[in-house]
């Protein structure tokens, strides 16, 4: 049944409709090809008795209404996956860009993935040791989270996610199948190649999967960059029994893509004129990590978002965090003044933390602890505000203590080297050796006989 | 005119039927060869709309549209506690034995076990008169509720014979009556009722009992009646989920329906795990016997989103009819009301507020008023609790839905991003938050816990507000230049913070408190204070005060004193009268 339907009746941005098809089915994939010599890819994305309207993901440039050739695939969007994908390089639709021929399986998944039932998955309860305190400590990373790191242009993100993996990866999991699924969506080429060295220079580079839509690469391509990443990932968790950790950089571009090719379909917009799928698209997304029951494999998630104009109310984060099971915020404040990394402790969460944490997985005082840091994090906010208004010196003694506490938990705690890989122990017992700087009264977050235990080490 | 028509257009999860065809409003339907699960919500006479429960990849324009000839309903029958369903109430277990971990689309599973035998009680005899609600026959459940199958809505009729106790399934019959018209008819132990009509009811009782949770900032500042509504709205991280799950754990409910709609899905698996494991405070059984989960998560088609709230809420109703008190956790209203959102824009609705349909706000007002506490038909009395998560974005309060669920219940926790960065939980900000029940409920208080409850709730949230306006002054200018009657308020404000309002749900003894222990940890704040403030009378600098370290033992109360022991207290005002003698001891 491979007719092939010559022409198109009209082209709108990365839309193309094609009247007269026989057969089709709702989210099928068909295949162009324009002038006779280049080929495209796109997907049916909805459907008029026999108009298609079609998505075409290399964009529509040089296809006109004459010159495209188009057929149907009979199947909807699939990738080729295989053990032996670590260690390569694809195009943000899974085509590989490295030279090395194509992936030698005839083993396809469906990219749209099922959602996972929730009788089968597993609640996460690993930790995953990162050596960097502000996340070990204070939001840890659980084995089967998704854990999204908000940040804004120019700040780090780029090297925080590259420790993690780096950190994570050489942790004392090495011994297990570990492996890195990366997909970068419309990312700048510099980021693309700071990944591509950093893994390199680790030695996990053959662990590594990589997906690259970079800045240039056609827009609509974007849109399912991070279903072929995830596809991926759960093939090699579930079916091939790794622990896989997915970084997906940026996933503002992805929604900014959404945004695009929503508004050519001439859909009503919701907020910012995002379409109000938004929520609906992401979690696709972001519910493809976990653990489930039947495989011993994993995906974790650490998706990083830049937040346009720093404002975590932003569609983008605000809709994510609805989502995700807590989030890392990158403050440029901290990072002006050289702290790195620049973790916002108060607005970051690590939802699965509670239930990973504590004896049995890192010490007893380890939730108490962290609590009462948050607390008298928070505190440190009140007490420079109002030194700001009346001057340090007329601050009342306590008050002055706070400050001089927020300044060294600020250097010492979330501060550390790019290098510097901590062990959970030296992390909480620094946060104790910060916690003497204030008086005992202060600590209200700390059950009485934990105190005992530990303050006056 | 037929009932069944042909696809005409796919756009999502919306699909377009061309010409006229007999289909209801509101039916359910049979979409394609897969027989996706689809709900007819929209008709006119070129063009017959269908929403689909299931992703609608794959699907072909041509492919048959079957009418089910009813509308999208639930079956109501023993095997619904302890169970877990997504949004149209199929069970995700046996959806997981079918299709494994993942759920793939257009399965076919039966609601509720149609082979299981249940130990059945009849409780009618030949010759009974029956009208609607009628209780025919109970069946023990779980361990912890007896589930009392009733006559069906609208039947009225004469037994005629009955089975003799015994185990049955719920498809058999165990009743045949005679009705007016002289026709017979069997009556099996399952009924089906259409989701989205309240089942109906004798009448509605006003609010008069509350709703205990165990937490104090619930119980004891913004209470909520039995039957009562009541929103917790927060941005992300504020504890939305945590404080549901609280009150699912705690309150005193019979009967929990937990929806997770459009929300994570860890957080299904957690609950389904932890309460599993956790014990019913009053029965000692699992709590999961007292509970059922409605599991649509984010990433599951949107449009049994929309449909799993209504799910919830029949099967609660039809557990108020036997007499229970059942409490709805719907987490969050506010993906349903994007699912709505979704669903309005694909059918190119006109947008009103935010792109949000102008109906909105009256689906909102219908969700919220099946909620009550209410005259069954059979006469017994049983309650809905509505409890609903609003997830604002960027947590601003000022959006459509926020600010319509706000008209809507009367009951507001609101919760507050700062206190949640400083970790106070439950984060709800006690000067926004607001109860309308406190004056209908202050009648059972005065009966049930003290005549001096209400009293005492006020002069703590009287204090509160104080140290809200001084805040503002010690913002400006710093605390220690203020008179010490006002440090007297500052301090006692904060163990009322500390000490009261913030509760450890991971604290073995904190995370479910007695309202006995609520109401006397209030008299030992408030004698505190009243103590203080002789002493600052006397003219005592309150650095005096402070240094001898009560305010804090006060504050540990809550760690200190565990639930089973509360004669402990006592003490508590002893020290404080030791305090004051030492204080006037060492200044004199």
């Amino acid at each position: 049944m491979a007719i092939e339907y010559l022409g198109l009746s009209s082209i709108n941005g990365p839309l193309v409709i094609l009247e007269g098809v026989q057969d089709a089915f709702f989210d099928e994939i068909v295949e162009f090809v324009v002038d006779g010599n280049t080929r495209k890819m796109g997907r049916i994305v909805e459907l008029y008795e026999d108009k298609a309207v079609i998505q075409v993901f290399e964009g529509t440039e040089n296809m006109s209404l004459v010159n495209t050739h188009t057929k149907l695939s009979g199947h909807p969007m699939e990738v080729a996956v295989s053990p032996e994908m670590l260690g390569r390089t694809f195009n943000g639709i899974g085509q590989p860009i490295d030279g090395l021929g194509p992936v030698n399986t005839e083993y396809r998944k469906n990219v749209n993935g099922l959602p996972l039932n929730p009788v089968k998955r597993e609640y996460p309860r690993n930790y995953i040791n990162t050596g960097i305190s502000a996340i070990d400590g204070l939001t840890t990373l659980i084995r089967g989270q998704k854990l999204p790191i908000f940040s804004g242009n120019g700040l780090p993100h780029d090297q925080l996610a590259a420790q993690i993996v780096k950190q994570a990866s050489l942790g004392g999991d090495s011994d297990e199948d570990f492996a890195i699924v990366f997909g970068a969506m419309g990312v700048k080429h510099d980021v693309a190649e700071f990944f591509q060295k950093t893994f390199d220079e680790s030695g996990v580079a053959d662990h590594v999967c990589m997906f690259l839509n970079l800045a240039n690469d056609p827009v609509v391509e974007r849109l399912i960059t991070p279903r072929v990443a995830l596809t991926v990932a759960e093939y090699l968790a579930f079916e091939q029994n790794m622990h896989i950790l997915v970084i997906l950089t940026d996933m503002t571009s992805f929604a900014e893509a959404l945004r695009e090719v929503s508004s050519s379909k001439g859909e009503i917009p919701s907020r910012k004129g995002y379409p109000g799928y938004l929520y609906s698209e992401l979690a696709t997304i972001y519910e493809r990590a976990g653990i489930i029951e039947e495989a011993n494999g994993s995906v974790t998630q650490l998706p990083i978002l830049t937040m346009p104009n720093d404002d975590i109310t932003h569609p983008i984060p605000d809709l994510t965090g609805y989502i995700t099971e807590g989030q890392i915020v990158l403050d440029r404040s901290l990072y002006g003044q050289s702290i790195y990394p620049p973790i916002s402790i108060l607005p970051s969460l690590s939802r699965l933390m509670k239930d990973g944490i504590g004896e049995g997985y890192t010490r007893e005082d380890h939730q108490d602890l962290a609590n009462q840091l948050f607390s008298s994090y928070a505190k440190v906010g009140e007490a420079r505000n109002l030194a700001s208004v009346i001057g340090e010196d007329e601050l009342s003694p306590i008050d002055k203590k706070y400050l001089e506490f927020g300044k060294e938990f600020e250097n010492r705690y979330i501060g550390q080297g790019p290098a510097e890989n901590r062990t959970v122990i030296e992390t909480l017992d620094l946060g104790w050796e910060l916690l003497r700087l204030l008086p005992k009264e202060e600590l209200d977050r700390i059950d009485t006989k934990i105190i005992d235990k530990y303050y006056k080490e | 005119m037929n009932n069944s028509g042909t696809i005409y257009g796919i756009n999502g999860p919306v699909i377009y039927l061309k010409g006229e065809t007999a289909l209801k409003m509101s039916e359910m339907v049979h979409v394609g060869d897969e027989k996706l699960v689809g709900e007819v919500i929209s008709l006119d006479s070129q063009t017959t709309t269908i929403q689909v429960y299931e992703e609608t990849g794959g699907l072909r324009p041509g492919e048959t549209v079957e009418s089910t000839g009813a509308a999208v309903s639930v079956t109501l029958a023993p095997g619904i506690l302890n169970n877990i369903f997504d949004g149209i109430e199929r069970p995700l277990e046996m959806i997981a034995q079918e299709g494994g971990a993942f759920i793939s689309r257009g399965v076919s599973v039966d609601s509720l076990d149609k082979t299981r035998k249940w130990e059945t009680h009849l409780t009618v005899k030949v010759g009974d008169r029956l009208t609607p609600g009628t209780i025919i026959a109970e069946v023990p459940e779980t361990r912890a509720i007896l589930h009392k199958c009733m006559v069906p809505p609208d039947v009225y009729g004469q037994v005629v014979s009955v089975v003799p106790d015994g185990e049955y399934t719920i498809d058999e019959t165990l009743v045949v009556i005679e009705l007016r018209d002289g026709s017979k008819k069997e009556l099996t132990m399952t009924q089906q009722w259409p989701i989205r009509v309240p089942r109906p009811v004798h009448h509605r009782y006003s609010a008069s009992v509350p709703l205990v949770t165990g937490q104090r900032i619930i119980d004891t500042m913004f209470p909520i009646a039995k039957g009562g509504t009541a929103a917790i709205p927060g941005g992300f991280g504020t504890g939305k989920t945590m404080t549901q799950h609280q009150i699912a754990k705690w309150s005193d409910a019979d009967i929990i329906v937990y929806i997770g709609c459009g929300e994570r899905g860890n957080e299904m698996t957690q609950v389904l795990e932890e309460f599993g494991e956790l014990e019913d405070p009053k029965t000692g059984n699992p709590l999961m016997d007292r509970t059922v989960l409605i599991a649509n998560t984010s990433n599951m088609p949107v449009a049994a989103r929309e449909a799993s709230i209504y799910t919830g809420l029949t099967l609660a109703e039809y557990y108020r009819d036997m007499g229970y008190d059942v409490a709805i956790m719907a987490d969050s209203t506010s993906r349903w009301a994007e699912a709505l959102r979704e669903l309005s824009g694909r059918l190119e609705e006109m947008p009103a507020e935010e792109g949000f349909p102008a109906y909105l706000a009256s689906r909102l007002s219908a969700f919220y008023e099946r909620a009550g506490m209410m005259q069954t038909l059979n006469g017994a009395t049983g309650s809905v609790s509505i409890i609903g998560a609003v997830s604002p974005q960027g947590g601003d309060f000022s959006e459509p839905v926020t600010q319509n669920t706000k008209r809507f219940v009367r009951c507001f926790w609101g919760l507050d991003k700062s206190l949640a960065y400083a970790r106070h939980f439950p984060a709800i900000n006690w000067l926004t938050s607001y109860s309308e029940y406190v004056g209908d409920l202050s009648g059972w208080f005065t009966d049930n816990v003290s005549p001096k409850f209400v009293d005492y709730r006020n002069r703590l949230m009287t204090l509160l507000n104080q140290e809200s306006s001084l805040m503002e002054i010690v913002k400006l200018i710093g605390g220690d230049v203020l008179p010490d009657d006002q440090k007297l308020t500052l301090e006692i404000a904060k163990v009322i913070r500390l000490g009261f309002l913030q509760q450890n749900a991971f604290h073995k003894d904190d995370t479910c408190v007695s309202l006995e222990k609520q109401f006397r940890m209030m008299d030992v704040i408030l004698y505190l204070y009243k103590v203080s403030r002789k002493l600052i009378a006397m003219g005592m600098p309150m650095s005096v005060l402070k240094s001898e370290g009560i305010f804090e033992r006060v504050i540990a109360i809550k760690y200190d004193v565990p639930n089973d022991n509360l004669q402990l207290l006592d003490m508590y005002k002893k020290d404080i009268d030791d305090f004051y003698n030492n204080v006037i001891a060492k200044n004199a």
